[in-house]
């Protein structure tokens, strides 16, 4: 059976719809991009992206490549600097910052340094960029991955980013700021979120055809299962058609 | 002058006598809380202070010694508030801005307004033992490949929708290149905290983490009652390379759209070394004085550089070249390629003009300029 959309262009619409208009969200590169973009064209046209090298308010009207490309300020209210952005998110005016990385843990802390011993690694990944920031000052973070065993994890090879650390209480101690951190998970299999009082990682829900036991396969670490799990809706026809024909006509990500 | 503890034991009378004031003051679960007094720093009695008692330290190496008094007599002996004529080719500026051994820094961040053409230029000349800071994509990559580079302060170092920089790669896990972890706003901070001429900046991220744990910073309890900080120490540059839009002789500088960190590592360095689009008359600055971002006495050297960010773009005036970009990345992926690529669009040449006619003269800056975004 052909699928009426692929897992890329799944992940996107559901960042999509997490989106609030009226917001401000910070906008990483990838999968965040067209999120925006598209949530912008159909749920949150106040939408308020803010791009670390100095965009803010773009129309976002061509894709960006980079977070400091032109695109990121075409047509924006604000072309500054990166000081002046991560100063007003530390200041409380970012709502939302989304994060990828290599890894996540079940408090959302994130890997995007190295990939086994850092000493001697396996892999070198890019390195913080403004992740460490975003996941620092934004109100709520939502990362963007691609759920496997490998990646959902008990114990990270290297905290880049910061989630929940070592669970309730951590963040506030290690000095960051009351009321921050992560919010939900948005993978190719589920949309996960966090447990008020434990700070660890549950399941929302699930994907169109996706099975809890195949979220839970996937997952390294004890997913909390709440009572009832929902189930995502499949991309609609009109979020298919703006992203293929309108965001991304050029398919560089999808 | 209040004595401090009398404030505290008034506060903790009333804490009891009124459970608003309880409530207020009794921390919730894991919350921020006061910070202990176990070592009280006699001079700071009397205020809310204790001591600065250093909490934690990062592993990595302090790259370059925050040395503001060092700055301080540099920019008394070496800067000038005259107007000098600065304008030289990018041989000269180089040769004049950046030694052996230095620490040096480009803005803004790999495809964008990059001082790509000073790059080429420094691996045309060769230099050995250097120390990067910062984002990187192409400038970093080059100066690391060419084998130039001993350090580097890191944030990121990768293609973005292109991935992962394979010279970073084998440069970490095969030849031991030392990296120190920081956040972006981590260094862009550093360089502010240079430039405000203060020693380190006490913020509030990078902490609670490894990037923090491989850092050079240090983590305190603020003595004003906000929790730990992270002090960053400042970030003192030998030479930061700025590409700008348009800049005078002298170095007075304007930049169109996003400034990145131009302001702050123009001020945090020895030596700046501009590369402009377009060289003005110093009479376009003064009908904008506002607009003077880097002004001429912070600078060094100017060199006349259009399409000086290729293959990155720049605002308003060209865009990106991806082809280019997407060549360099499969050229990277072994070593013979990657020298092959430093050769051909480098070491062979003698200088931008000659790079400008390898990548299509006139015609293709034509098609670099359609590709602008515009307003």
């Amino acid at each position: 059976m052909t699928e009426r959309y692929n897992g890329t262009e799944l992940l996107i619409c559901l960042s999509a719809r997490v989106m609030e208009d009226r917001s401000s969200a910070f906008i990483g590169t990838g999968v965040p991009m067209l999120a925006a973009a598209l949530a912008k064209r159909l749920y949150a046209p106040e939408l308020v992206s803010v791009f670390e090298f100095g965009g803010i308010g773009s129309s976002l009207k061509y894709l960006p490549r980079g977070v400091g490309e032109s695109k990121t300020f075409y047509r924006a209210l604000v072309a500054t600097g990166i000081c002046d952005v991560m100063e007003t998110a530390a200041r409380g005016f970012v709502t939302y910052g989304f994060l990828g990385g290599a890894q996540i843990d079940m408090y959302g802390n994130l890997n995007s340094t190295v990939i086994g011993d850092y000493e001697h690694p396996k892999v070198r990944l890019p390195g913080s960029g403004g992740g460490n920031d975003v996941g620092s000052f934004c109100w709520r973070t939502i990362a963007i991955m691609r759920h496997e065993p490998q990646r959902f994890i008990p114990k990270l090879d290297f905290v880049t980013t910061p989630g929940y650390l070592s669970g309730p209480g951590a963040r506030e101690a290690a000095g960051l700021f009351p009321g921050s951190g992560p919010y939900r998970v948005v993978t190719n299999l589920a949309t996960l979120g966090y447990d008020e009082e434990s700070k660890r990682m549950q399941l929302i829900a699930v994907n169109p055809g996706v099975t809890v036991e195949e979220v839970v396969a996937a997952t390294s670490f004890p997913l909390l299962l709440p009572a009832k799990v929902e189930e995502n809706a499949p991309p609609t026809d009109e979020e298919l058609r703006a992203l293929r024909e309108e965001i991304d006509p050029e398919h560089l990500y999808i | 002058m209040p004595n401090y503890r009398r404030v505290l034991g008034l506060l903790s009378f009333h804490r009891y006598a009124f459970p608003a004031v309880r409530r207020a003051l009794t921390p919730a679960p894991g919350s921020v809380t006061m910070p202990k007094r176990s070592v009280l720093n006699p001079a700071a009695a009397g205020s809310l202070g204790g001591s600065m008692e250093v909490l934690e330290s990062g592993r990595g190496r302090l790259l370059q010694t925050p040395d503001l008094d060092g700055l301080r007599r540099w920019n008394r002996e070496h800067k000038s508030m005259a107007l000098v004529d600065k304008l030289v080719d990018e041989h000269e500026a180089v040769r004049r801005c950046i030694d052996d051994g230095d620490y040096i820094g480009f803005e803004l961040y790999g495809t964008c307004r990059a001082p790509l053409s000073i790059v080429r230029e420094i691996v045309r000349q060769g230099r050995r033992h250097l120390r990067l800071v910062g984002q990187g994509l192409q400038d970093v990559d080059w100066l690391v490949a060419a084998g130039m580079v001993d350090a580097m302060d890191i944030t990121y170092n990768a293609y973005e929708v292109h991935g992962l920089s394979s010279v970073l790669r084998r440069a970490v896990e095969k030849q031991g290149l030392e990296v120190v972890e920081w956040s972006n706003a981590g260094i862009a901070w550093r360089f502010k905290a240079a430039a405000m001429g203060v020693p380190f900046l006490p913020i509030k991220s990078m902490l609670g983490t490894d990037t923090f744990v491989r850092s050079a910073g240090k983590v305190t309890e603020d003595p004003f009652g906000n929790g730990r900080v992270m002090l960053l120490p400042a970030l003192v540059v030998d030479c930061a390379v700025i590409h700008v839009h348009r800049a005078d002789r002298f170095g007075n500088c304007q930049l169109d759209g996003i400034s990145g960190f131009a302001l702050e590592i123009a001020r945090a360095s020895r030596k700046v070394l501009i590369s402009a689009e377009e060289i003005v008359d110093t009479e376009t600055i003064r009908q904008y004085p506002e607009r003077n971002v880097i002004p001429y006495f912070l600078v060094d050297a100017v060199v006349h550089a259009p399409f000086g960010s290729h293959p990155g773009e720049m605002p308003y005036l060209y865009g990106r070249d991806e082809p280019s970009t997407l060549a360099w990345l499969e050229s990277a992926k072994t070593l013979e390629g990657t020298e092959a690529f430093l050769d051909q669009t480098m070491r062979r040449l003698p200088n931008h003009a000659a790079y400008l006619e390898l990548i299509g003269g006139a015609a293709k800056q034509a098609e670099l300029r359609a590709l602008a975004v515009g307003r």
